[in-house]
């Protein structure tokens, strides 16, 4: 009777006894305060470097203003139940990545702003795409291995002769028609969605079957077969296309999702294993991984000076940054891409790139919230996935770039200049607002209060 | 642009980020407190929300000074609230003993916190009752409302 109690005690409030909001009014506010965020951030560069107003302030309001509007439109329209606040982070992060590269523009006479903001047209045209078509997550989960097998083919067709193209040493690129595109950023989101399918239908043999060692449950043996295939595959990609930030992020993202579906900590330590085995086997036997790791210990002796110059800004913008404008982030290489987290801190300081850290933390809260909430586990393993793979890449872009771990490439979501990850976030966040709409919409009335629904085995869900 | 205008701007931005930040973790509260659906939503929950409308009348709202029994074996007895706990049970080291035999020697208590009485069960083996409803919780009482403990009935006065 105690324990009937202290459920009942515990118990949350019936999730079904009270609808969230559906907050579309809270998201419009939310977006234009993330518009004007924006557009001030971009007159605030003009003045900072030019001193004068941009001439294209209007247009380029009004350009965020019709590209956001469409947005939500097609949110009202086809995910009425969908979480208000990540759009507006979204719309947010990229206002200040697109000032931060107008910014490096200014200082390095090149246009890239304009290809970005043309990127971010096509990236909320995907947002929209991804929404009117999938219009319930759970088709997603169909094809679990063909996705896996779409997802690797997707990592090595930059290694195939004619159309594969090597930037900077990575061969990670594609050559489509005159662009050139990163099939990789594509190939993280189908590779999360096989994941999430293939662990709703094993997790019950990876968590439940096995010895107990230690305190730890381990798996069996044969049971280690997917996380190995990964290991390998990661490490594969590592020593073939010489990118460690990929192989890194994909084998993370795989460890934290089994973790998700089994509840077993076994796996994280399991994982963490094979990433240590990995690292110190990469780092004997490929160069590229031994020079990046030599970086990171003295920053000095790279040739570029990348990592110093980034660790040079940070400390030059100190707590309140010299505002934006005003600060030297052309110096560092490639400012605009990996290091635009130094770029922005260095101009608004500590105080603005917590801000951004708190942003990317908060997106990320929201997926995790969405999956807390569904109630089918491909979904909740999605959701999870998608969140857990984002901050997982702030976190390694960012840690490269103020020296906490190796410097690997990554870009930074949202922020960074580049076609293909903008993209391909938009398309992700295009996920998240689905699954998180999914999660809020109101269980059907007769489930919960007719006994009728009880006994029958099967609920019929209208989808809009 | 002078110096002192670039400065102002530059921490205005930072202050107008933060507000977004704030704005948007503000919103996500709405979250944890949602709109109840136009529709029934749990025939449970909704009794109990109408038994408490029943059982504690807007009317009878205010912080009550006494505790009067009003129905078992020691009808009549009465015990002041002064603000310090009160405790109700068959032992001798209870604020009001009570002679009820479905009465456990610790039963319940009534507790003073912010301005309101709270009623708790002190893990009795019949319960205690606000209404229908057994106790799981400190439950908060008003004037006029009353609790069952064992064939007992408390109820209180101004």
């Amino acid at each position: 009777m105690s324990l009937d109690r202290a459920r009942a005690r515990l118990e949350p409030p019936a999730a079904d006894s009270i609808v969230p909001r559906r907050g579309r009014g809270t998201e419009l506010i939310l977006l234009m305060f993330a518009i004007g965020i924006a557009t001030f951030a971009y007159i605030n560069v003009d003045l900072g470097a030019l001193g004068r107003v941009p001439p294209n302030a209007l247009a380029y309001l009004g350009g965020l203003t019709a590209a956001t509007g469409v947005a939500h439109v097609v949110i009202r329209i086809r995910a009425p139940y969908a979480d208000p606040v990540i759009l507006p982070i979204v719309v947010t992060l990229c206002g200040l990545g697109l000032a931060m590269i107008h910014r490096i523009d200014i200082a390095r006479e090149t246009t890239h702003a304009t290809i970005q903001l043309t990127w971010m047209a096509v990236g909320v045209a995907m947002f929209v795409g991804v929404l009117i078509v999938v219009r319930d997550h759970r088709v997603l989960s169909r094809l679990p291995y063909l996705a896996g097998l779409a997802g690797l083919l997707l990592l090595v067709l930059p290694l195939l002769p004619v159309i594969g193209h090597s930037i900077r040493g990575a061969r990670i690129w594609i050559n489509v028609g005159p662009m050139t595109f990163q099939p990789g950023e594509a190939a993280k989101i189908i590779l999360i969605i096989a994941f999430a399918a293939y662990l709703v239908q094993t997790r019950d043999a990876l968590a439940l079957a096995g010895r107990r060692i230690l305190g730890i449950d381990l798996p069996r043996a044969r049971d280690l077969g997917p996380i190995l295939i990964v290991w390998v595959a990661a490490l594969g990609i590592l020593v073939v296309q010489n990118d460690l930030g990929p192989s890194v992020l994909l084998f993370g993202i795989f460890v934290l999702m089994i973790y998700v579906a089994t509840e077993r900590i076994s796996w994280i330590i399991l994982g963490l294993l094979l990433i240590v085995a990995g690292g110190l086997a990469a780092n004997a036997v490929v160069s590229h991984v031994q020079t990046r790791v030599d970086f990171w210990l003295d920053p000095f002796i790279d040739p570029t000076g990348q990592i110093a110059q980034s660790l040079y800004g940070l400390a030059y913008g100190g707590l309140l940054g010299t505002g934006l404008g005003q600060g030297r982030p052309e110096l560092t290489q490639i400012s605009e891409s990996d290091f635009i987290g130094s770029a922005l801190g260095e101009e608004l300081g500590l105080t603005g790139l917590i801000s951004v850290i708190l942003l990317y933390a908060l997106l990320a809260s929201r997926g995790l919230r969405a999956g807390l909430l569904l109630r089918d586990p491909f979904g909740k393993l999605l959701a999870a996935g998608l969140a857990a793979g984002f901050f997982l890449q702030v976190f390694i872009v960012l840690g490269g770039v103020t020296k906490l771990i190796p410097l690997t490439g990554l870009t930074t979501p949202f922020l960074s200049l580049g076609g293909s990850s903008l993209v391909m976030n938009w398309v992700l966040v295009a996920l998240l607002i689905r699954l998180s709409d999914a999660a809020r919409r109101p269980v059907p009335a007769s489930s919960s209060s007719s006994p009728a629904a009880d006994t029958a085995v099967t609920q019929v869900v209208r989808i809009r | 642009m002078s110096e002192l205008t670039l400065t102002v701007i530059k921490l205005g931005f930072l202050a107008v980020l933060w507000l977004l930040i704030l704005s948007v973790t503000s919103a996500m509260r709405a979250d944890l407190f949602g709109v109840r659906p136009p529709k029934q939503p749990k025939p449970g929950r909704e009794a109990r929300e109408a038994a408490r409308q029943t059982r504690q009348p807007r009317a009878g709202k205010g912080t009550p000074t006494k505790a009067v029994i009003v129905e078992g074996p020691d009808t009549g007895r009465s015990a002041a609230l002064d603000g310090r706990p009160v405790t109700f049970g068959r032992g001798g080291d209870c604020t009001v003993p009570l002679a009820d035999e479905y009465v456990s020697t610790q039963h319940a208590r009534l507790r003073f916190h912010d301005n309101q009485w709270y009623v708790e069960d002190l893990g009795s083996t019949n319960g205690t009752y606000v209404g229908n409803q057994r106790l799981t919780r400190s439950t908060p009482v008003t004037a006029r409302s009353r609790f069952r403990l064992g064939k007992t009935v408390v109820e209180l006065r101004k």
